[in-house]
């Protein structure tokens, strides 16, 4: 996802003067081309993320349109204010670009972890947030709402899911219909999903973008009653969209995402899915056992 | 030397007052100030405040509200009669101001260390869209504890905004815990063209604002006394967050006729 993450901004950069990239001191040698051709338009800021996202409301509050980028915890959690007060508050737009994820970058330790960074955002009033599972729909995602004149959040991974689906800013993806229970996958959780569900009798429903939250395709989704969530951050994230979404229809809804702990292990990122369940195998199980629960 | 914005202090402790809110010797600290930027430098149309064509003006230390409230409100931003629904329900002016609701509000401030950032982003944006206009920017010596504000530093200073100036209220109110030292020196070892002088005197502070370095962003280190014009108020820190009864108002509205 990072190779079109470049690939996407420098080809919108050339189209839309307004963008403004600012890069905490990662992803600067991929960005070299941008760097030659918009000296004016792409800033290596340094290591100072909190200055960086107040930097980028100024640049937001003259009408450009700023991309910030560095690894989730630093444009997340280091800076959470700035998102709240220079953005969100004085409701400017802008777009933050993550990359590592929850535990992508495992050998490197929990400082370097962010399984918290959707249910932190998700505090901040008309910030929006997407989780793409492929690198094309990061593309078609960005495009269709870098410039919306409201923060966004982009999750990027550097895992991929095998399959990309043509996928709309703002509404769920109905992968797969049954009748024994919704199962609502996440971004990147989305592969272990379907390896897990494909001949089970399930709805699958494909969320990239989970704030806003799309409750009308759920509630429209989900007679059975019976929800799963598969998140690839913490586990259990989304539950309160669920309710809001059914409002006063009964339902039972089971989580599967990253435990609410610090994963002090290192080792690789598949290595911590096997651990903690996000893995085809768990999901399939817990699925059966809800299904007949 | 002393300025004569009397009837201005008046307004903002009439303000409080009323309403039973407000950080008083704050404002009066940067009213000198903010008077000087509005009245003598800053380009702006009080009844078009988005024109491309005017000088970005950032309140950091939102606290001081009141002082830009009776500018902006003496300037022909809003009514002078708006102040005494200073932090009502309904009221636009609110403890700290807000952009979306204020006419000439450059940036919503009060969590402090977040407006020397803003505008070094507002100042870089400037120059990339090619507009020459200059961005100032009022923090407090308090403020310049957070870190964020040093980050900011570095970068105006390494982005060479020659076109951004940042006001230190040095009043010393942040002495008791964490001593700023020489802040001209901190400003000028972290690239910037940094200057001291008597934050009350209009004079002084109007030739250090038309004062631009060609490469180097600005720093005038503002000496200033905490509710300057008020007695009981002065460098009084019972007063940060006091507001004044009747009878208070009117012992305090002596030294200021």
């Amino acid at each position: 996802m990072r190779k079109q993450f470049i690939r996407t901004t420098e080809e919108v950069m050339a189209k839309d003067e307004r963008l403004v990239v600012l890069l905490g001191d990662i992803g600067v040698f991929g960005f070299r081309n941008a760097f030659q051709q918009f000296p004016q338009r792409i800033y290596n800021i340094g290591i100072c993320e909190q200055a960086m996202t107040g930097m980028a409301a100024g640049l937001s509050k003259e009408g450009l349109v700023p991309v910030v980028h560095s690894i989730a915890p630093f444009v997340v959690e280091r800076c959470l204010e700035q998102l709240k007060v220079d953005f969100c508050y004085q409701k400017l737009g802008g777009n933050i670009v993550s990359v590592g994820g929850s535990y992508d970058y495992a050998a490197l330790g929990c400082t370097h972890h962010c399984p918290g960074d959707v249910a932190l955002l998700k505090a901040l009033p008309g910030l929006e947030i997407v989780v793409p599972g492929t690198p094309q729909e990061y593309d078609q995602l960005f495009r269709a709402s870098y410039a919306n004149g409201r923060l966004t959040y982009f999750r990027l991974s550097e895992r991929s899911n095998p399959q990309s689906f043509d996928v709309e800013f703002g509404r769920a993806k109905i992968i797969q219909q049954g009748k024994r229970a919704t199962v609502v996958a996440v971004g990147t959780a989305l592969a272990p999903t379907l390896a897990a569900t494909q001949d089970l009798d399930v709805t699958v429903l494909y969320y990239t973008t989970v704030t806003p939250f799309d409750g009308d395709t759920l509630k429209q989704h989900s007679a059975s009653g019976k929800i799963i969530l598969v998140e690839p951050f913490y586990t259990g994230t989304l539950a309160a969209d669920i309710h809001a979404a059914m409002g006063s229809t009964a339902v039972a809804i089971e989580t599967i995402g990253v435990p609410h702990r610090f994963l002090t292990n290192y080792g690789h990122a598949e290595e911590h899915d096997e651990a903690i369940g996000l893995t085809a195998a768990n999901i399939r199980q817990r699925v059966q056992g809800f299904i007949h629960g | 030397m002393n300025s004569s914005l009397n009837h201005l202090k008046r307004q903002a402790i009439t303000a409080t007052m009323v309403n039973k809110e407000g950080h008083l010797p704050s404002a009066f600290s940067i009213l000198d100030i903010v008077w000087t930027i509005y009245d003598r430098v800053l380009r702006y149309d009080a009844q078009n405040p988005k024109s491309d064509d005017r000088d970005r003006f950032i309140l950091s230390k939102g606290h001081g509200s009141l002082a830009l409230y009776t500018v902006l409100a003496e300037k022909g931003f809003f009514p002078a009669s708006e102040l005494n629904q200073y932090c009502t329900l309904k009221s636009r002016l609110g403890g700290h101001p807000d952009h979306n609701k204020v006419p000439g509000i450059e940036a919503s401030t009060g969590s402090l260390g977040h407006g020397l950032p803003f505008g070094v982003g507002v100042a870089m944006a400037l120059r990339i869209r090619k507009v020459d206009r200059r961005v100032f920017v009022v923090v407090g010596d308090g403020e310049c504890n957070e870190g964020s504000v040093w980050e900011a530093a570095l970068l105006a200073a390494h982005h060479q905004l020659s076109n951004l100036t940042c006001i230190v209220d040095y009043n010393h109110s942040t002495d008791r815990a964490l001593n700023m030292g020489d802040m001209a020196a901190k400003f000028s070892a972290f690239g910037w063209a940094a200057t001291t002088i008597n934050g009350h005197d209009h004079a002084a502070i109007e030739s250090a604002l038309r004062t631009r370095d060609p490469q180097k962003p600005t720093a005038i280190i503002a000496e200033t006394i905490k509710g300057h014009g008020v007695k009981q108020m002065e460098n009084n820190p019972a007063w940060h967050h006091r507001c004044p009864s009747k009878e208070e108002m009117e012992t305090m509205f002596q030294d200021l006729t």
